[in-house]
């Protein structure tokens, strides 16, 4: 163990690093695209059937054979792996937007618009703080799968975490296989629990007390 | 100019048509006046359009045809929310953001309007003294009240931005009923304090009756009738309207609202002066009465004799006119039953003649008549006398069979 960090110390944190820019700009991304693509499919239902099904569909192309579709299109290096990570982190934020929206009371909706809301001040003040909780939800599943995920970028030589354990398979060399994929798992735990605070800091309070 | 303290039409409703696409009919010509400091409600079974007019008003949803005027604008060229921000809503479910205290709850309307704080504070702690509601509820969340507390935040809510007009949908209908009449009689408070308009859906009678200066009746989208309270119970304009106020009510209001008139006897047995002894009691051999009411030629209402009289004077008079008492206690036409039946049986008539303004003989109301007025209002309609009312309920006579 202690061996191991002297010897991979410095590599292990770089590419710790590398995995989590990977997935982090992704992510990001992602949540930048389907959550206001999700709140504004609610006021089309009809396109939004088709717009998910779309996006189920790109969640079951086989991680790496998306990762290789990207080399036509970006070359390699980080670019096609941070585009294919956002494609799959897509799917459950975008769903989750989605459900967490329309599950908002009819009543509250009726009567946010009776009371002389505009449909920007009903969403902002009224849907998105109700369906705050669903939404998070997908974006703490989005953000495991992306982590775990982006491990497989350094085929396409992304860098990351992957680097390790690629090199560890063609080495025969366990120690190092186990020791990139630890920090994978310990990134994807860490990151959920902090993104779960952040879960409770967004949604809002409906009891002076704290739940 | 007028001066502003007549009350003139808040909202007209213009031949107003909402026919949904597939060409369902929600409502069809739809014309209604509803005056400032009116408390309208707008009763019908569901499915009768009542909830589509009432939400046509605020723009929730828009009419296809005919013209609406709030305070004597085209609501169709105005902006929706700015329209909203100025009417009043309340509807059956509450709606209170449960994310917000009770004070960003009443202070929304404020807000959306951009009124400065202090103003928003004053305004809620005024609010919430006037429903009962101690001032620190408003840090709390609508989660943390019952449902008729919510619904009392849910009423102040409507009124926080100084709306004149409250439209209310159901408001009450999900509410126990002591809490709910506990809340019919707060709002009718208030709206009578605060000088408002209140647009009031419902399908119970009873709301409607105790809350309403106007009721309209809808039935398959049309108003069947617009009435006053009073009026609906006189006057049910349909079989419909029948129905739905209900037999019990219409018995159970019937002494309130029956006039003497309505159950009076016409034709009474009547004799003029000029007429002869012989004439009189020939007249009640004939008809087997023992008392003859004395008019005049023309109708008018001078007395009466009775068979004793006659009886004791035949031998020194010749003419009605001689023996004729001129005292005699009777009642008006337009008189209402309610006020009139406490004397008749206390001054132990056998029967009193009705008159009508002018004092023109009209009839008669027996004590047998007011016999069947108190049998219907215990037993419902059962008695053949009543052709008007249909039979509805026959088991209190077979109960008293039973146990006789």
């Amino acid at each position: 163990m202690g061996d191991f960090l002297a010897q991979h110390g410095m590599e292990l944190l770089v590419k710790t690093w590398e995995q989590l820019y990977i997935s982090g700009i992704s992510l990001g991304l992602g949540i930048l695209v389907a959550v206001p693509l999700g709140v504004i499919l609610t006021r089309f239902p009809r396109t939004a059937k088709v717009v998910i099904a779309i996006a189920s569909m790109l969640q079951t192309v086989p991680s790496l054979a998306l990762l290789a579709l990207m080399i036509p299109l970006f070359g390699i290096g980080r670019v096609p792996a941070i585009v294919a990570l956002f494609i799959y982190s897509l799917l459950p934020i975008l769903r989750n937007t989605y459900i967490g929206m329309e599950d908002v009371s009819p009543v509250l909706k009726d009567s946010a618009k009776g009371m002389g809301m505009t449909a920007g001040q009903s969403i902002v003040q009224v849907e998105l703080p109700m369906a705050m909780p669903v939404i998070m939800a997908g974006i703490r599943l989005s953000a495991v799968y992306v982590i775990a995920w982006a491990t497989l970028a350094s085929y396409i030589g992304a860098g990351g975490l992957g680097d390790l354990i690629f090199s560890g398979l063609n080495l025969f060399q366990p120690a190092l296989i186990i020791g990139g994929t630890i920090p994978v798992t310990l990134l994807a735990l860490v990151v959920d629990w902090l993104l779960g605070k952040l879960e409770k800091r967004l949604t809002p309070r409906t009891s002076r007390k704290e739940a | 100019m007028t001066t502003e303290q007549k009350p003139g039409p808040i909202v007209q409703y213009q031949d107003v048509n909402k026919v949904y696409r597939g060409g369902n009919v929600a409502v069809e010509h739809i014309t209604l006046t509803i005056d400032q400091g009116d408390f309208v409600c707008l009763i019908g079974t569901s499915g009768s359009g009542k909830t589509t007019t009432m939400r046509m008003i605020n723009r929730m949803l828009e009419p296809t045809g005919g013209t609406i005027l709030f305070k004597g604008q085209d609501i169709h060229k105005q902006d929706p929310v700015a329209l909203r921000r100025h009417i009043g809503y309340v509807i059956q479910n509450i709606g209170l953001m449960p994310h917000m205290t009770l004070y960003e709850n009443i202070t929304l309307v404020p807000k959306l309007l951009k009124w400065p704080e202090e103003k928003r504070r004053a305004k809620a702690e005024e609010l919430i003294k006037m429903v009962d509601l101690p001032v620190d509820y408003l840090d709390r969340y609508p989660a943390e009240l019952s449902g008729g507390q919510q619904q009392r935040i849910g009423v102040i809510r409507a009124l926080a931005a100084n709306q004149d007009l409250i439209l209310m949908d159901e408001p009450f209908g999900a509410l126990d009923p002591i809490t709910r009449e506990s809340l019919q009689d707060l709002v009718k408070n208030l709206q009578q304090k605060l000088g408002k308009t209140v647009v009031f859906v419902t399908h119970d009678m009873d709301e409607a009756l105790k809350l309403a200066t106007k009721i309209v009746v809808m039935d398959g989208g049309h108003i069947i009738q617009t009435a006053t309270p009073t009026e609906l119970l006189q006057h049910p304009a349909t079989p419909f309207v029948r129905e739905l106020i209900g037999e019990e009510r219409l018995i159970q209001a019937r002494a309130d609202v029956t006039t003497v008139g309505a159950i009076m006897l016409k034709n009474p047995v009547s004799i003029t002066p000029g007429k002869s002894l012989v004439e009189a009691i020939q007249l009640m051999r004939d008809r087997r009465v023992d008392t003859l009411l004395v008019v005049d030629d023309n109708g008018y209402l001078k007395g009466f004799i009775d068979i004793e009289s006659l009886t004791r004077q035949y031998a020194k008079s010749t003419a009605v006119a001689d023996i004729m008492q001129k005292k005699l206690f009777y009642v008006q036409e337009s008189a209402l039953l309610r006020d009139s039946v406490d004397r008749i049986l206390k001054r132990g008539l056998k029967y009193v003649p009705v008159v009508d303004q002018d004092n023109k003989l009209k009839g008669i109301v027996t004590r047998a008549a007011l016999v069947d007025m108190v049998y219907d209002t215990i037993w419902g309609d059962n008695a053949d006398h009543d052709a008007q009312a249909p039979a509805t309920d026959a088991e209190p006579q077979a109960g008293g069979d039973q146990n006789g």
